[in-house]
């Protein structure tokens, strides 16, 4: 019984902090519980009430389309944005002269405080006419290709317009954040792969890119997550059908499932809204799918990253 | 000091005439009030109205409210576009005293309760919005094309593919079409236009197109979607060799198209949007302050075109609430009147009523109580 435990001060400061922070941390899971909770209860009457026109073949029969829809269109904007994020992050972070990639990332996060209405008007009005004689030489040139296939649209409002929009819109965030993970690579790795011998393209592919590469998959997963529910842009930009379509220059295109809630809620009665609700739980499991499937190869990937 | 007291006095006075107004009422002689204190309480009115309803008359309905509020400063008139279905909802619940619609009450609707009204008492109806939807096109150098409902229907069926086509042809001799192949443009959301666009060719057509009056485009029928008015007009005008159908206020400088009424062409235009109207029958077994129209698409009346939109206004005929009923009738009356509707045409381009279905809608609005 010598000394008893020094016992922490407890100061009132420290209390109402730990606090505050505590309900930071429990609100976003509150409030995702209820929009999840929301979005349950509101699908039900889809299931239960009186049969809906726009569904008669089954629910599963109605979204499968809006669903290979948002997976499709936002997999066009990923194959897209993904290379061209890592090129600006590399260019900002290794290549440009300090105050030049200071300038460029000023541009890059401009890009992000675009409203996506702005990007839809762009799209229709400025982006699909000037991309329409690219989309009739595709078609005539490598029409043999499946996704080239088909009647081309006139108005060039296609899936692959709507792919580059969302590829426009994710670049922002993918390129800041990858540019973030690739300045923290290690200097001693650079520096000794440059000792080696190694030229700048190598010393990158040996120290960089290893390095970054879960900050990559993380930047990506994110792009996606905010492509799978964008919805204006889509909503204005794509022409849209109920159909599935991997031709991705003609007047039929799959719509998504936000864009699809968009176009028909303002006149929907009865329990087709309930049925649109059912259609945005079904995007809300696939955007958490998406980020369980991040998690998993982050986690995976961890050891190999050079991070530690 | 002084115009507190004037103040004062101005409110006073409202509040006699108004309650004079309410007791006229009750001894259902409106009349008896004389044609001076009638000037009286229009002077003095004052109160909130709210509405909601169809989308289609927004832009009309924001016209009205402009010059309605500045003749009666005292009046606030809320017009909330959610769209039909949702409008005639917000009317059945009591939250809203005037609905505006694209489709007139339905029978099973009117069996309903209306908690804003008189119990048993039904609303009325009549037509307040005629909007014709022009069939636009873009060719370089034809900037007008005669079709038949069939043609139309083929087009937007994805039967007809090509602008040389004969049918287009055999109607348009010494036109020069070209060897092109035809993008039709749909909405992509649902709406009326689609609606009573449809239904003219389901009633024209039936054998081309046989889906019937529907508000989602089928995906059989193909061709490009966009997004509300706005949307469809871009296309078309982005595009070469599109057609769309849109509010014919939106068409600008594009080609439209004149279609077969009869044996005639007929091309939009104001006049020959309120004259189907007038041509056509209302709903039978319906009362007499009831103006349910079933607009006749396929009319032979000279000078009709049979592509409109008509969207209702609608309202109690017995208030619960009297001092609503005053604001109702003041603003109905306002509507119709051929000053309302001269300024909604201006700044919507909708096409104004006739004198016909005015005098007809006022009868029913001097009877509102």
């Amino acid at each position: 019984m010598t000394a008893t435990k020094p016992k922490a001060i407890r100061r009132l400061g420290d209390v109402i902090f730990a606090n505050l922070a505590f309900f930071a941390g429990v609100s976003i899971l509150a409030t995702l519980a209820t929009v999840a909770a929301f979005l349950f209860v509101q699908s039900i009457p889809a299931f239960t009430g009186p049969e809906i026109a726009a569904a008669e073949d089954g629910f599963w029969n109605y979204v499968f389309p809006f669903v290979f829809g948002t997976v499709y269109a936002s997999i066009i904007a990923l194959i897209i944005a993904t290379p061209l994020a890592i090129g600006i992050a590399l260019y900002i972070s290794h290549f440009a002269n300090r105050r030049f990639a200071q300038l460029l990332g000023y541009a890059v996060d401009l890009l992000a405080a675009i409203p996506s209405v702005v990007y839809g008007l762009w799209g229709i009005l400025v982006l699909a006419p000037f991309l329409n004689p690219t989309f009739m030489w595709l078609n005539e040139n490598l029409g043999w290709i499946p996704f080239f296939a088909g009647q081309v649209s006139a108005t060039g409002r296609t899936m692959l317009t709507v792919g580059i929009v969302l590829a426009i819109m994710v670049l922002p965030i993918m390129a800041a954040l990858i540019r973030e993970v690739f300045l923290q690579t290690p200097r001693l790795h650079e520096e000794a792969a440059l000792a080696l011998g190694a030229t700048r393209w190598e010393m990158i592919k040996m120290a960089v890119l290893p390095f970054g590469r879960t900050g990559i998959i993380s930047a990506a997963m994110l792009g996606l997550g905010r492509s799978l529910g964008e919805t204006m842009a889509v909503a204005m930009v794509l022409s849209p059908t109920a159909v599935i379509n991997f031709a991705v220059l003609t007047s039929s295109n799959s719509n998504t499932i936000a864009a699809n809630i968009a176009l028909q809620f303002p006149e929907a009665g009865g329990n087709y809204s309930n049925l649109l609700i059912a259609t945005g739980l079904v995007l809300f499991a696939i955007t958490m799918v998406v980020n369980m499937i991040a998690r998993w190869i982050i986690s995976r990937r961890a050891e190999f990253s050079g991070a530690n | 000091m002084k115009n507190i007291l004037k103040l004062g006095a101005v409110a006073a006075v409202g509040t006699l005439v108004l309650a004079g107004c309410a007791a006229n009422e009750q001894t259902a002689e409106p009349t008896s009030g004389g044609a001076t204190s009638e000037t009286a309480v229009v002077e003095t009115l004052s109160g909130t109205l709210n509405g909601s309803g169809a989308s289609s008359m927004a832009a009309g309905q924001e016209a009205w409210i402009a010059a309605f509020q500045i003749a009666n400063p005292g009046v606030t008139v809320n017009y909330d576009p959610t769209g039909s279905g949702t409008g005639r909802a917000q009317f059945f619940e009591g939250a809203t005293s005037f609905t505006g619609s694209d489709s007139y009450f339905k029978d099973e609707e009117l069996a309903g309760v209306f908690p804003s009204c008189v119990a048993e008492t039904l609303p009325w109806e009549f037509p307040i919005w005629i909007s014709p939807i022009a069939v636009i096109f873009n060719l370089d150098g034809i900037s007008s094309l005669n079709m038949d409902g069939a043609t139309v229907a083929g087009i937007f069926a994805g039967e007809i593919t090509m602008w040389n086509d004969a049918a287009i042809a055999a109607a348009n001799p010494g036109v020069t079409l070209p060897e092109l192949s035809i993008t039709a443009v749909h909405r992509s959301d649902e709406s009326g236009t689609s609606k009573n666009f449809t239904d003219y060719l389901a009633a024209v057509a039936p054998d081309v197109w046989t889906v019937g009056a529907i508000e989602a485009w089928p995906a059989e029928y193909g061709g490009e979607g966009g997004q509300g008015t706005s949307g469809v007009v871009s296309a078309v005008t982005g595009g070469n060799g599109t057609i769309g159908y849109a509010d014919a206020s939106r068409a600008g400088d594009l080609g439209t198209v004149a279609v077969k009424v009869g044996s005639d062409y007929v091309a939009y235009s104001a006049e020959a949007a309120a004259a189907v109207v007038d041509a056509s029958p209302l709903i039978e077994g319906r009362e007499s302050f009831d103006l349910a129209t079933k607009i006749d698409r396929n009319t032979t009346a000279s000078g009709a075109y049979p592509i409109v939109l008509v969207s209702y206004l609608m309202g109690c005929n017995d208030y619960l609430d009297d001092e609503q009923a005053v604001l109702v009738r003041a603003w109905a009356s306002f509507l119709v009147s051929e000053e309302g509707q001269q300024a909604a045409a201006t700044s919507a381009g909708n096409a104004p009523i006739s004198a016909a279905l005015r005098a007809k809608a006022q009868a029913i609005i001097d009877a509102i109580q």
